[in-house]
Protein backbone atom coordinates (compact mmCIF):
# COMPACT_ATOMS: atom_id res chain seq x y z
CA UNK A 1 0.00 0.00 0.00
CA UNK A 2 3.32 2.31 1.08
CA UNK A 3 4.42 2.01 -2.60
CA UNK A 4 0.92 2.93 -4.11
CA UNK A 5 0.35 6.16 -2.19
CA UNK A 6 4.08 7.03 -2.97
CA UNK A 7 3.63 6.02 -7.10
CA UNK A 8 0.30 8.14 -7.11
CA UNK A 9 1.63 10.83 -5.04
CA UNK A 10 4.82 10.60 -7.93
CA UNK A 11 1.96 10.44 -10.30
CA UNK A 12 0.51 13.90 -9.18
CA UNK A 13 3.27 16.00 -9.15
CA UNK A 14 4.19 14.71 -12.11
CA UNK A 15 0.91 15.11 -13.87
CA UNK A 16 -0.35 18.12 -12.93
CA UNK A 17 2.50 20.68 -13.78
CA UNK A 18 2.95 18.63 -17.09
CA UNK A 19 -0.69 19.59 -18.26
CA UNK A 20 1.13 23.11 -18.84
CA UNK A 21 3.57 21.77 -21.18
CA UNK A 22 0.42 20.07 -23.12
CA UNK A 23 0.41 21.81 -26.05
CA UNK A 24 3.80 24.50 -25.69
CA UNK A 25 2.81 28.06 -26.04
CA UNK A 26 4.49 30.80 -28.39
CA UNK A 27 1.10 31.66 -30.78
CA UNK A 28 0.55 35.49 -30.29
CA UNK A 29 1.95 36.72 -33.27
CA UNK A 30 -0.08 38.87 -35.30
CA UNK A 31 -3.04 39.48 -33.40
CA UNK A 32 -5.24 42.65 -33.64
CA UNK A 33 -5.15 44.87 -31.06
CA UNK A 34 -7.37 47.06 -29.49
CA UNK A 35 -6.23 50.11 -27.29
CA UNK A 36 -8.88 50.78 -23.76
CA UNK A 37 -7.49 53.38 -21.57
CA UNK A 38 -8.98 53.87 -18.20
CA UNK A 39 -9.01 57.18 -16.78
CA UNK A 40 -11.08 58.69 -13.51
CA UNK A 41 -12.21 54.95 -13.53
CA UNK A 42 -14.18 55.63 -16.56
CA UNK A 43 -12.72 53.44 -19.89
CA UNK A 44 -12.14 54.80 -23.19
CA UNK A 45 -13.93 54.15 -25.49
CA UNK A 46 -16.44 52.41 -23.71
CA UNK A 47 -17.14 50.56 -26.68
CA UNK A 48 -15.08 48.55 -28.74
CA UNK A 49 -16.07 46.83 -32.19
CA UNK A 50 -14.15 43.78 -32.67
CA UNK A 51 -14.60 41.01 -35.64
CA UNK A 52 -16.72 37.46 -34.75
CA UNK A 53 -14.31 34.53 -34.64
CA UNK A 54 -10.85 36.02 -34.09
CA UNK A 55 -8.53 35.52 -31.33
CA UNK A 56 -7.45 39.29 -30.14
CA UNK A 57 -5.42 41.51 -27.39
CA UNK A 58 -6.56 44.13 -25.10
CA UNK A 59 -4.13 46.85 -24.22
CA UNK A 60 -5.79 48.34 -20.92
CA UNK A 61 -3.60 51.88 -19.62
CA UNK A 62 -4.75 52.74 -16.40
CA UNK A 63 -3.80 56.42 -15.90
CA UNK A 64 -5.74 56.64 -12.40
CA UNK A 65 -3.47 56.82 -9.06
CA UNK A 66 -5.12 53.85 -7.80
CA UNK A 67 -5.36 49.80 -9.09
CA UNK A 68 -8.18 48.72 -10.76
CA UNK A 69 -9.28 45.17 -11.90
CA UNK A 70 -10.04 44.31 -15.76
CA UNK A 71 -12.85 41.80 -15.55
CA UNK A 72 -16.21 40.73 -17.61
CA UNK A 73 -18.29 37.57 -16.60
CA UNK A 74 -19.55 37.71 -20.22
CA UNK A 75 -15.80 36.45 -21.54
CA UNK A 76 -14.65 34.95 -18.46
CA UNK A 77 -11.65 37.39 -18.14
CA UNK A 78 -10.28 39.20 -14.72
CA UNK A 79 -6.56 41.16 -14.65
CA UNK A 80 -5.31 43.67 -12.00
CA UNK A 81 -4.01 46.21 -13.84
CA UNK A 82 -1.98 48.29 -11.72
CA UNK A 83 -1.67 52.41 -11.47
CA UNK A 84 -0.05 54.07 -14.56
CA UNK A 85 0.69 51.25 -16.39
CA UNK A 86 -0.29 48.75 -18.94
CA UNK A 87 -1.59 45.20 -18.98
CA UNK A 88 -2.60 43.16 -21.88
CA UNK A 89 -5.33 40.39 -21.92
CA UNK A 90 -5.82 38.09 -24.42
CA UNK A 91 -9.26 37.23 -25.48
CA UNK A 92 -11.16 34.84 -28.20
CA UNK A 93 -12.51 33.69 -30.06
CA UNK A 94 -15.93 34.72 -29.65
CA UNK A 95 -19.34 34.48 -30.89
CA UNK A 96 -21.12 36.82 -32.24
CA UNK A 97 -22.74 38.97 -30.03
CA UNK A 98 -22.31 42.49 -26.61
CA UNK A 99 -20.28 41.48 -24.31
CA UNK A 100 -19.98 43.88 -21.39
CA UNK A 101 -16.88 43.88 -19.71
CA UNK A 102 -16.29 46.75 -16.39
CA UNK A 103 -13.99 47.77 -13.31
CA UNK A 104 -13.88 45.01 -10.45
CA UNK A 105 -13.18 47.90 -8.39
CA UNK A 106 -15.15 50.73 -9.52
CA UNK A 107 -18.35 49.35 -10.86
CA UNK A 108 -20.35 52.35 -11.05
CA UNK A 109 -18.27 54.36 -13.38
CA UNK A 110 -16.02 51.75 -15.16
CA UNK A 111 -18.31 50.26 -17.78
CA UNK A 112 -18.15 49.30 -21.67
CA UNK A 113 -18.93 46.40 -23.65
CA UNK A 114 -17.66 44.42 -26.76
CA UNK A 115 -19.37 44.41 -30.08
CA UNK A 116 -18.66 41.28 -31.84
CA UNK A 117 -19.86 40.85 -35.34
CA UNK B 1 -19.53 51.44 2.08
CA UNK B 2 -22.62 49.06 0.26
CA UNK B 3 -20.15 48.90 -2.47
CA UNK B 4 -16.94 48.23 0.00
CA UNK B 5 -18.76 45.70 1.77
CA UNK B 6 -20.33 43.68 -1.47
CA UNK B 7 -16.90 43.25 -2.72
CA UNK B 8 -14.71 42.25 0.01
CA UNK B 9 -17.34 39.72 0.46
CA UNK B 10 -17.12 38.03 -2.94
CA UNK B 11 -13.29 38.14 -2.20
CA UNK B 12 -13.95 36.60 1.22
CA UNK B 13 -16.60 34.17 -0.22
CA UNK B 14 -14.00 32.24 -2.13
CA UNK B 15 -11.40 31.73 0.67
CA UNK B 16 -14.48 31.10 3.17
CA UNK B 17 -15.74 27.99 1.21
CA UNK B 18 -12.25 26.62 0.73
CA UNK B 19 -11.67 26.84 4.47
CA UNK B 20 -14.75 25.52 5.06
CA UNK B 21 -14.35 22.16 3.30
CA UNK B 22 -10.66 21.99 4.96
CA UNK B 23 -11.90 22.33 8.59
CA UNK B 24 -14.64 19.49 7.78
CA UNK B 25 -12.51 17.49 5.63
CA UNK B 26 -9.63 17.43 8.66
CA UNK B 27 -12.36 17.11 11.54
CA UNK B 28 -11.49 15.19 14.41
CA UNK B 29 -7.75 16.11 13.43
CA UNK B 30 -5.68 17.12 16.18
CA UNK B 31 -4.42 20.91 16.30
CA UNK B 32 -6.47 21.49 12.84
CA UNK B 33 -8.03 24.74 14.04
CA UNK B 34 -4.10 26.23 14.89
CA UNK B 35 -2.87 25.06 11.75
CA UNK B 36 -5.92 26.86 9.88
CA UNK B 37 -5.50 30.05 11.64
CA UNK B 38 -1.77 29.80 11.00
CA UNK B 39 -2.74 29.33 7.54
CA UNK B 40 -5.15 32.43 6.94
CA UNK B 41 -2.32 34.77 8.80
CA UNK B 42 0.32 34.10 6.60
CA UNK B 43 -2.09 34.42 3.61
CA UNK B 44 -3.27 37.98 5.23
CA UNK B 45 0.60 38.75 5.37
CA UNK B 46 1.27 37.50 1.67
CA UNK B 47 -1.47 39.04 0.71
CA UNK B 48 -0.24 42.38 1.78
CA UNK B 49 3.12 41.83 0.42
CA UNK B 50 1.41 40.74 -3.17
CA UNK B 51 -0.63 44.07 -3.01
CA UNK B 52 2.40 46.20 -2.41
CA UNK B 53 4.63 44.37 -5.25
CA UNK B 54 1.47 44.07 -7.52
CA UNK B 55 2.98 46.88 -9.87
CA UNK B 56 6.37 44.30 -10.29
CA UNK B 57 4.62 41.48 -10.42
CA UNK B 58 2.56 42.76 -13.19
CA UNK B 59 5.37 43.55 -15.31
CA UNK B 60 7.07 40.31 -15.17
CA UNK B 61 7.70 37.54 -18.03
CA UNK B 62 6.72 40.16 -20.19
CA UNK B 63 3.47 41.27 -18.07
CA UNK B 64 2.20 37.71 -17.72
CA UNK B 65 3.97 37.36 -14.12
CA UNK B 66 0.47 37.72 -11.89
CA UNK B 67 -1.09 35.27 -14.07
CA UNK B 68 1.82 32.82 -13.85
CA UNK B 69 1.96 33.63 -10.33
CA UNK B 70 -1.85 32.77 -9.76
CA UNK B 71 -2.10 29.69 -11.74
CA UNK B 72 1.55 28.70 -10.16
CA UNK B 73 -1.08 29.24 -6.59
CA UNK B 74 -3.89 27.42 -8.21
CA UNK B 75 -2.11 24.61 -9.14
CA UNK B 76 -0.20 24.11 -6.23
CA UNK B 77 -2.76 24.23 -4.07
CA UNK B 78 -4.50 21.22 -6.60
CA UNK B 79 -1.84 19.13 -5.70
CA UNK B 80 -1.80 19.89 -2.41
CA UNK B 81 -5.26 19.03 -2.36
CA UNK B 82 -4.62 15.86 -4.56
CA UNK B 83 -2.08 14.43 -1.93
CA UNK B 84 -4.43 14.62 1.29
CA UNK B 85 -7.37 13.34 -0.73
CA UNK B 86 -5.13 10.50 -1.24
CA UNK B 87 -3.68 9.98 1.97
CA UNK B 88 -7.72 10.06 3.62
CA UNK B 89 -7.99 7.35 1.09
CA UNK B 90 -6.18 5.31 2.65
CA UNK B 91 -6.78 6.39 6.35
CA UNK B 92 -10.15 7.75 6.29
CA UNK B 93 -11.53 4.63 7.56
CA UNK B 94 -9.34 4.16 10.54
CA UNK B 95 -9.61 7.98 11.34
CA UNK B 96 -14.13 7.34 11.12
CA UNK B 97 -13.24 4.17 13.50
CA UNK B 98 -11.13 6.07 15.83
CA UNK B 99 -13.35 9.13 15.79
CA UNK B 100 -16.74 6.85 16.44
CA UNK B 101 -14.41 5.23 19.51
CA UNK B 102 -12.98 7.74 21.13
CA UNK B 103 -15.01 10.64 20.19
CA UNK B 104 -12.44 12.89 18.75
CA UNK B 105 -9.13 14.60 18.40
CA UNK B 106 -7.15 11.70 16.16
CA UNK B 107 -3.18 12.45 15.97
CA UNK B 108 -2.70 12.15 11.94
CA UNK B 109 -0.06 13.14 9.93
CA UNK B 110 1.26 16.59 10.45
CA UNK B 111 2.23 16.35 6.83
CA UNK B 112 -1.10 16.58 5.95
CA UNK B 113 -2.06 19.33 8.16
CA UNK B 114 0.93 21.75 6.01
CA UNK B 115 -0.76 20.70 3.11
CA UNK B 116 -3.76 22.04 4.43
CA UNK B 117 -2.37 24.79 5.91
CA UNK B 118 -0.46 26.09 2.72
CA UNK B 119 -4.02 25.40 0.91
CA UNK B 120 -5.53 27.67 3.02
CA UNK B 121 -2.72 30.18 2.87
CA UNK B 122 -2.82 30.53 -0.98
CA UNK B 123 -6.21 30.76 -0.87
CA UNK B 124 -6.51 33.58 1.06
CA UNK B 125 -3.55 35.36 -0.75
CA UNK B 126 -5.02 35.21 -4.20
CA UNK B 127 -8.32 36.58 -2.71
CA UNK B 128 -6.60 39.17 -0.36
CA UNK B 129 -4.51 40.89 -2.12
CA UNK B 130 -6.83 41.76 -4.83
CA UNK B 131 -9.04 43.16 -1.52
CA UNK B 132 -6.22 45.00 -0.39
CA UNK B 133 -5.82 46.65 -3.64
CA UNK B 134 -9.54 47.74 -3.87
CA UNK B 135 -9.22 49.30 -0.26
CA UNK B 136 -6.19 50.99 -1.06
CA UNK B 137 -7.74 53.01 -3.67
CA UNK B 138 -11.08 53.05 -1.60
CA UNK B 139 -9.52 55.31 0.71
CA UNK B 140 -7.41 57.13 -1.68
CA UNK B 141 -10.71 57.32 -3.66
CA UNK B 142 -12.21 59.16 -0.37
CA UNK B 143 -14.30 56.59 1.40
CA UNK B 144 -13.69 57.71 5.03
CA UNK B 145 -12.23 55.02 7.90
CA UNK B 146 -15.84 54.43 8.98
CA UNK B 147 -17.09 53.25 5.46
CA UNK B 148 -14.18 51.33 5.21
CA UNK B 149 -14.30 49.35 8.98
CA UNK B 150 -18.07 49.04 7.81
CA UNK B 151 -17.07 47.54 4.79
CA UNK B 152 -15.03 45.25 5.69
CA UNK B 153 -16.53 43.76 8.76
CA UNK B 154 -19.92 43.33 6.83
CA UNK B 155 -18.02 41.88 3.77
CA UNK B 156 -15.76 39.60 6.27
CA UNK B 157 -18.76 38.99 8.27
CA UNK B 158 -21.09 38.05 5.28
CA UNK B 159 -18.18 35.55 3.61
CA UNK B 160 -17.40 34.02 7.07
CA UNK B 161 -21.19 33.18 7.72
CA UNK B 162 -21.54 31.66 4.44
CA UNK B 163 -18.50 29.68 5.23
CA UNK B 164 -19.88 28.61 8.95
CA UNK B 165 -22.89 27.47 7.42
CA UNK B 166 -21.49 25.06 4.64
CA UNK B 167 -18.95 23.89 7.62
CA UNK B 168 -22.03 23.39 9.85
CA UNK B 169 -23.99 21.39 7.10
CA UNK B 170 -21.10 19.10 6.21
CA UNK B 171 -21.39 17.85 9.75
CA UNK B 172 -24.47 16.80 9.76
CA UNK B 173 -23.59 14.40 7.22
CA UNK B 174 -23.01 10.76 8.78
CA UNK B 175 -19.97 9.94 10.45
CA UNK B 176 -20.22 6.76 8.16
CA UNK B 177 -20.09 8.55 4.79
CA UNK B 178 -18.43 11.40 6.16
CA UNK B 179 -14.98 11.10 4.94
CA UNK B 180 -16.47 9.91 1.74
CA UNK B 181 -18.03 13.29 1.30
CA UNK B 182 -15.44 15.87 2.56
CA UNK B 183 -12.71 14.00 -0.28
CA UNK B 184 -15.11 13.93 -2.71
CA UNK B 185 -15.88 17.75 -2.05
CA UNK B 186 -11.83 18.13 -2.36
CA UNK B 187 -11.42 16.51 -5.55
CA UNK B 188 -14.10 18.62 -7.15
CA UNK B 189 -12.42 21.63 -5.94
CA UNK B 190 -9.10 21.11 -7.21
CA UNK B 191 -10.80 20.24 -10.51
CA UNK B 192 -12.05 23.80 -10.39
CA UNK B 193 -9.17 25.17 -9.40
CA UNK B 194 -7.08 23.67 -12.02
CA UNK B 195 -9.80 25.02 -14.42
CA UNK B 196 -9.37 27.95 -13.30
CA UNK B 197 -5.71 27.87 -13.29
CA UNK B 198 -6.25 27.12 -17.55
CA UNK B 199 -8.46 30.01 -17.82
CA UNK B 200 -5.83 32.63 -16.38
CA UNK B 201 -2.88 30.95 -18.50
CA UNK B 202 -5.10 31.04 -21.70
CA UNK B 203 -5.79 34.60 -20.89
CA UNK B 204 -1.90 35.06 -20.57
CA UNK B 205 -1.62 33.29 -24.27
CA UNK B 206 0.52 30.86 -22.07
CA UNK B 207 -2.08 28.03 -23.20
CA UNK B 208 -3.90 27.41 -25.88
CA UNK B 209 -7.75 27.60 -25.37
CA UNK B 210 -8.50 24.39 -27.53
CA UNK B 211 -11.59 26.25 -28.40
CA UNK B 212 -13.49 29.01 -26.36
CA UNK B 213 -17.06 28.96 -25.55
CA UNK B 214 -17.90 25.37 -26.04
CA UNK B 215 -21.00 26.22 -24.56
CA UNK B 216 -22.78 29.55 -22.61
CA UNK B 217 -24.99 28.48 -19.62
CA UNK B 218 -24.78 32.22 -18.68
CA UNK B 219 -28.62 32.43 -19.77
CA UNK B 220 -29.33 29.57 -17.10
CA UNK B 221 -26.25 30.83 -14.10
CA UNK B 222 -24.26 33.53 -14.94
CA UNK B 223 -20.33 33.55 -13.43
CA UNK B 224 -20.82 36.73 -11.90
CA UNK B 225 -24.45 35.94 -10.14
CA UNK B 226 -23.68 34.39 -6.54
CA UNK B 227 -24.70 31.23 -6.92
CA UNK B 228 -23.03 30.82 -9.87
CA UNK B 229 -20.00 31.97 -8.21
CA UNK B 230 -20.36 30.01 -4.94
CA UNK B 231 -20.71 26.49 -7.59
CA UNK B 232 -17.90 28.29 -9.32
CA UNK B 233 -16.11 27.79 -6.18
CA UNK B 234 -16.78 24.84 -4.80
CA UNK B 235 -17.15 22.41 -7.58
CA UNK B 236 -15.71 24.54 -10.65
CA UNK B 237 -18.72 25.68 -12.67
CA UNK B 238 -17.88 27.71 -15.33
CA UNK B 239 -20.67 29.53 -17.67
CA UNK B 240 -18.79 29.67 -20.81
CA UNK B 241 -15.59 27.24 -20.26
CA UNK B 242 -12.63 26.98 -22.86
CA UNK B 243 -11.81 23.20 -24.54
CA UNK B 244 -8.50 23.25 -22.17
CA UNK B 245 -10.40 24.01 -19.21
CA UNK B 246 -12.27 21.13 -19.65
CA UNK B 247 -9.29 19.44 -20.29
CA UNK B 248 -7.44 20.26 -17.11
CA UNK B 249 -10.61 19.59 -14.81
CA UNK B 250 -11.45 16.25 -16.48
CA UNK B 251 -7.92 15.24 -15.56
CA UNK B 252 -7.39 16.34 -12.30
CA UNK B 253 -10.97 14.68 -11.51
CA UNK B 254 -9.65 11.31 -13.45
CA UNK B 255 -6.03 11.44 -11.58
CA UNK B 256 -7.40 11.79 -8.43
CA UNK B 257 -10.89 8.85 -8.58
CA UNK B 258 -8.96 6.94 -10.06
CA UNK B 259 -6.08 7.02 -7.34
CA UNK B 260 -8.84 7.00 -4.22
CA UNK B 261 -10.42 4.06 -5.90
CA UNK B 262 -6.58 2.48 -6.35
CA UNK B 263 -5.98 3.54 -2.61
CA UNK B 264 -9.20 2.46 -1.01
CA UNK B 265 -8.73 0.79 2.01
CA UNK B 266 -10.55 -2.73 1.69
CA UNK B 267 -13.68 -3.62 4.00
CA UNK B 268 -11.79 -5.92 5.62
CA UNK B 269 -10.35 -4.68 9.24
CA UNK B 270 -7.17 -3.97 8.25
CA UNK B 271 -4.35 -6.36 9.88
CA UNK B 272 -0.97 -4.89 10.04
CA UNK B 273 1.30 -7.91 10.40
CA UNK B 274 0.31 -8.90 7.03
CA UNK B 275 2.15 -7.88 3.87
CA UNK B 276 0.13 -5.16 1.95
CA UNK B 277 0.49 -6.21 -1.41
CA UNK B 278 -1.59 -9.65 -0.06
CA UNK B 279 -4.45 -7.11 0.70
CA UNK B 280 -4.42 -5.12 -2.48
CA UNK B 281 -4.53 -8.15 -4.64
CA UNK B 282 -7.89 -9.83 -4.72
Amino acid sequence: MENRVLQLKFLLVIGIPSMLGLAGTAFAENLPEYTLVLKDHIYQPSEIKVPAGTKFKIILRNEDATAEEFESTDFSREKIVPPNSSVTVYVGPLNAGHYGFFGDFHQNTAKGRLIVE
Amino acid sequence: MPGVALLVFREVLEAALIISIICAATRGVARRGLFVSIGVGIGIVGALLVAVGAGVIARLANGSGKEIFDAGALLSAVVMIGWHVLWMSKHGRELSQQMSAIGNAVRTGSSSLMLLLTVVALAVLREGSETVLFLYGMAVGGVGVPGLIGGITLGVGGGALLGLALYFGLLRVPMKIFFKVTNWMLVLLAAGLASTAARVLVQADLLPSWGTQLWNTSWLLSNGSLFGKTLGILVGYDASPAGIQIVFYAITLLLLGAGMQWLKTPSAPPTSARPTWDRSVQ
